[in-house]
């Protein structure tokens, strides 16, 4: 195997686990209420603007810009649920899509209004550095982004799995008023699953700003990616999102590399039509 | 009635107010329809256009003597219309060819503009521009290079900028001397998104390379908006090119930028062409890990007091921004076609058709770097010229080719970070 394949493996390694963190909490308000926020792509684009505040007004690193972002996002999260979602759920199908459509819009366009259309980058200095071993050459950004992305995404799974919060949220998830009866207040559980998701992915957006451009459509570009991979991975399932997050990324780095970049998407979409033919559940979904 | 639904009943009403005060009559007005950006990818360039056109409206509309020889400046607004004001009827193309299409219909159809002005990507002008010809309003480009947009025949087409032949033309000679002056510059990459922009300049470019005996190496094509450009770079790094011309918008030139630094590659020589790099956000985002990077441009801001001066310095005010070739070259086009209107004393479709063809403007009448403008029968400007800037200290860009022009001489090779 030649030298550079092997970079652009890690590379789309790395990618993929970036792709996996922002599309975990998608996949848990799938798996948590049957809803679909087209907003999503959005709150990873709030997450960079947040870490971007806190570095040119508080001079801070991401270790102030993770904890806040994703502090800042679980709020809107909750307030979201409050405000919209629960009302909306109630509504046909049809409201619930044009609902977060609508927000995703809103979103974008006021932080078009408050910042301006100009494109943004975190300096090279707050997550610096090269690794390079063996002639391998890792971006500390990406390794960052990478790992936290592993730790978060097992993180929520643990949590849904091992906790008795967890437990409270899948049973909600599973029948409502069955577990109304043992006393679990639907609505809790639904705002708590809404700051969660948020949360991660406002965590998400703050690490992607430091080796992406920030800029207020840039949730468009990525939103993308987080629904093929949501559907990849089985809607609801967040080690799915995480293996597929990683699929995904090595698929794309390859065919880009060996194939040509103009093909890599259909490639990459091609391999996706025809897993969920065989599989629409996706890789860890249930039927 | 609930809450929500006299919040409800509010929005509708705020809704229909700003409709309303949009809707206003205004009397003596020429009405420009101008088609840009102004959301999507490519929305700083939209939002620094509309800056920028309000700007030349000041200088049209309001007297600026001290703008010299600039046609319209000394007197207000439009005098063979009487005074008349122009106004600009900005419409969103999203990004999108399809949208811009529409908006032309709209602002013709709707709005009645006596003009259509835009709309930055090449794609976009091409579906656009074939709405006012089926309509017979003139239309004005003034910044998208696809060289076959004035190959169709269109009758109501004119567009001031320099094309992609010109500037094939530029890179070849540019290159040539560099040879010259002893920089390798044997195997050349073209690497370029897959927009009508992309594709169609890549093309020529690499068609006049083909010319002259020294076909391009590598063509490295990816889509627009990409969320990774890894694979690219390293095909790059693997293949080794001495020169590497970019044709890339904002968002894919930042990326691109970001992605060298982190993989160490560094061509001898980086030469964009214009687009994304020069976006004054592409200079402030990664304009220091571009140290060096060789830039197309018309724009050269003239001594203190010139025309060009002044104006750089009221779209500053206005902006917030350096002026750049892009934004230059818009409101050079935007002149141009007030001009022509005040011109044809009218806002008759056929008489602006036959003052924009009998345009003929000197160099000293021009804020930016042509010969003229006069038009041929296809609607290209055949006196547009430009010239090759430097990024060197990753702050601002320099002129540095040709010579003559030349601020700096040229530093080789591309230092990057």
């Amino acid at each position: 195997m030649s030298f550079v394949l092997v970079q652009v493996i890690v590379g789309g390694l790395l990618l993929g686990a970036v792709y996996a963190l922002f599309s975990s909490g998608l996949t848990l308000v799938w798996g948590m209420m049957n809803i679909v926020n087209f907003a999503h792509g959005d709150f990873v684009m709030l997450g960079m603007y947040v870490a971007y505040v806190v570095y040119t007004l508080m001079g801070g690193g991401p270790l102030l810009g993770a904890p806040l972002a994703t502090l800042v996002l679980a709020t809107v999260g909750v307030v979201v649920y409050f405000a919209l979602i629960r009302d909306i759920m109630k509504g046909p199908m049809l409201a619930q899509i044009l609902g977060t459509f609508g927000l995703a819009l809103l979103l974008r366009y006021s932080v078009f209004w408050w910042f301006g259309a100009n494109f943004l980058s975190m300096p090279q200095n707050i997550v610096g550095g090269t690794y390079a071993f063996a002639g391998l050459r890792i971006e500390a950004s990406r390794l960052l982004a990478g790992v936290v992305a592993l730790l978060v995404t097992l993180g929520l799974h643990l949590l849904l799995t091992r906790t008795s919060l967890g437990s409270k949220m899948l049973a909600v998830a599973e029948d409502q008023t069955a577990a109304q009866l043992m006393g679990i207040r639907p609505d809790t559980m639904q705002a708590i699953a809404w700051g969660i998701a948020a949360g991660a992915t406002g965590l998400a957006g703050a690490l992607i700003a430091n080796f992406f451009y920030i800029v207020p459509t840039v949730g468009e570009t990525l939103g993308i990616v987080a629904f093929v991979t949501v559907s990849l991975g089985g809607f609801g399932s967040v080690p799915g999102a995480l293996v597929a997050g990683l699929l995904i990324g090595v698929i794309e780095s390859l065919s880009g590399y060996l194939i040509g970049a103009i093909y890599k998407d259909i490639v990459v979409y091609v391999l996706f039509l025809l897993f969920l033919w065989f599989r629409p559940q996706g890789l860890m979904g249930k039927m | 009635m609930t809450l929500k639904h006299v919040t409800g009943l509010l929005c509708a009403a705020a809704m229909s107010l700003v409709l309303a005060a949009g809707a206003r009559a205004e009397d003596k007005v020429v009405k420009i329809g101008v088609i840009l950006p102004m959301s999507g990818g490519t929305a700083s360039i939209g939002a620094h256009a509309k800056a920028a056109l309000e700007v030349a409206m000041n200088i049209i509309n309001n007297a600026h003597p001290e703008l010299g020889n600039l046609p319209l400046a000394k007197n207000t607004g439009l005098a063979g219309l009487g005074g008349a004001k122009i106004d600009a009827v900005f419409a969103d193309n999203q990004g999108n060819p399809a949208t811009g299409q529409n908006q032309a219909l709209r602002l013709i159809t709707e709005d009645k503009v006596a003009a259509v002005f835009g709309a930055y990507q090449s794609g976009i002008t091409l579906t656009s521009s074939a709405i006012a010809e089926k309509y017979g309003i003139p239309y004005l480009n003034s910044e998208s290079v696809a060289a076959n947009l004035t190959e169709r025949g269109f009758k109501w087409f004119f567009r001031t900028t320099p094309i992609a032949t010109d500037f094939a033309k530029i890179y070849v000679d540019f290159l040539a001397d560099m040879k010259a002056a002893g920089a390798k510059t044997d195997a050349i990459a073209l690497v370029h998104d897959n927009t009508e922009y992309g594709t169609s300049v890549a093309n020529t470019i690499s068609a006049a390379f083909k010319e002259k005996g020294q076909p391009v190496a590598l063509d490295v094509a990816y889509p627009v908006n990409a969320t990774d450009v890894q694979g690219q770079v390293l095909q790059l790094k693997d293949k080794k090119p001495d020169v590497i011309i970019m044709i890339s918008y904002t968002s894919d030139a930042i990326l691109f930028a970001k992605t060298m630094q982190s993989l160490d590659y560094k061509p001898a020589i980086l030469l964009a062409d214009d687009a994304g790099y020069s976006d004054p956000s592409f200079i402030k985002a990664v304009g220091k890990i571009s140290q060096g990077v060789f830039n197309r441009s018309s724009w050269v801001v003239g001594p203190p007091g010139s025309a060009s001066a002044v104006i750089a310095d009221m779209y500053k005010k206005k902006s917030g921004e350096e002026m750049d070739d892009t934004v230059a070259r818009q409101m050079q086009g935007f002149f141009v076609l007030a001009d022509a209107i005040d011109r044809a004393g009218s806002t008759d479709p056929a008489k602006v058709q036959a003052a924009l063809k009998a345009t003929e403007l000197k160099a000293d009448q021009l804020m930016i770097g042509y010969k003229g403008v006069k038009f041929d029968d296809k609607g290209q400007n055949i006196l547009a010229a430009g010239a090759i800037i430097q990024l060197q200290d990753g702050e601002n860009y320099v002129s540095v080719w040709p010579k003559a022009n030349a601020e700096k001489p040229p530093v080789l090779p591309y230092k990057g970070w």
